[in-house]
């Protein structure tokens, strides 16, 4: 499986810097999913509400439709925990934020342009994300 | 009304990516973060198959005046450290672990995520709409 699991990642990754290569060269914006999302929460990104608002329907519906079309009766695994779910939930919408930034803004968009905020981001959260699994999957078996 | 258009298609093509590279399954992104257990290594192609045609559309970006649509690129932010980075991507990356969901794949499951996916997703605009104040206070403890 995990032989399968990369070409996978590797397909979906190629997907995934199209798109955000396509919005920087015709939209001339930094594909960023907590900076579009989180400028319609706090109200920063009102200015352009139509276009973040047309990039997260897309980003809601096509997948929607592939899910449904391709892959019956898929999940997202998540955890059954509550608890665990709103506190990463905070976690992980505060964080972005004050990162400004997070897996695409950051991870795809900055290392590609070799920003060094975009590097030192990425090892801190990829540093922090792997401890999370150590702490509460291994340690204190939560999740 | 070219601008949503272009910009629908790219969140679609965002969120096809997502699913089909696995970010949307929680339990393969916590295998792929589990570096000190059974470390699956998926994430860098994901990754790595990301930065290759991004790195290629910002040499494009620098070679050309404006983007396709028009206004300009956005500018290279100041290489500047500050404490916010380091302490937002350290709570970032511990609730990714925790729960196996960042923002991207955490708005593209959100049809087939169950109620899981939706309580996720609200304390995550929750914690974004907190954000500002907590910012506030960590650069008024960092000033003091």
């Amino acid at each position: 499986m995990i032989e399968q699991d990369w070409i996978w990642g590797f397909a979906g990754g190629l997907m995934i810097g199209v798109a955000a290569a396509l919005f920087l060269l015709v939209n001339g914006r930094i594909m960023g999913a907590s900076g579009i999302l989180g400028g319609l929460v706090d109200r920063s990104g009102w200015g352009n509400w139509a276009e973040r608002g047309a990039f997260l329907a897309g980003l809601v519906l096509v997948p929607g439709a592939l899910a449904l079309a391709f892959w019956p009766g898929i999940s997202t695994n998540i955890t059954g925990n509550w608890a665990a779910i709103v506190a990463a939930g905070l976690l992980v919408g505060i964080g972005t934020r004050l990162a400004n930034g997070c897996t695409s803004g950051h991870g795809v968009c900055g290392i590609s342009r070799l920003s060094l905020r975009g590097m030192v981001a990425t090892v801190f959260y990829l540093l922090a994300g792997g401890i999370s699994v150590v702490l509460f999957k291994h340690l204190l078996g939560v999740i | 009304m070219t601008r949503a258009l272009f910009a629908f298609f790219a969140g679609g093509l965002f969120g096809a990516g997502l699913l089909i590279s696995g970010m949307t399954d929680t339990n393969k992104v916590q295998g792929w973060l589990d570096v000190f257990g059974d470390w699956d290594p998926t994430l860098a192609f994901v990754l790595g198959g990301a930065i290759l045609p991004m790195a290629v559309a910002w040499i494009i970006a620098e070679r050309r005046a404006r983007p396709a649509l028009g206004g300009d690129f956005p500018a290279k932010p100041e290489p500047r450290l500050g404490h916010n980075l380091v302490i937002g991507s350290v709570l970032f990356g511990a609730g990714w672990g925790l729960v196996g969901l960042c923002p991207g794949p955490a708005v593209a499951s959100i049809t087939w995520g169950g109620l899981g996916g939706i309580v996720f997703l609200l304390a995550m605009l929750a914690g974004m709409l907190a954000a500002p104040g907590v910012r506030t206070r960590i650069d008024r403890l960092a000033a003091a």
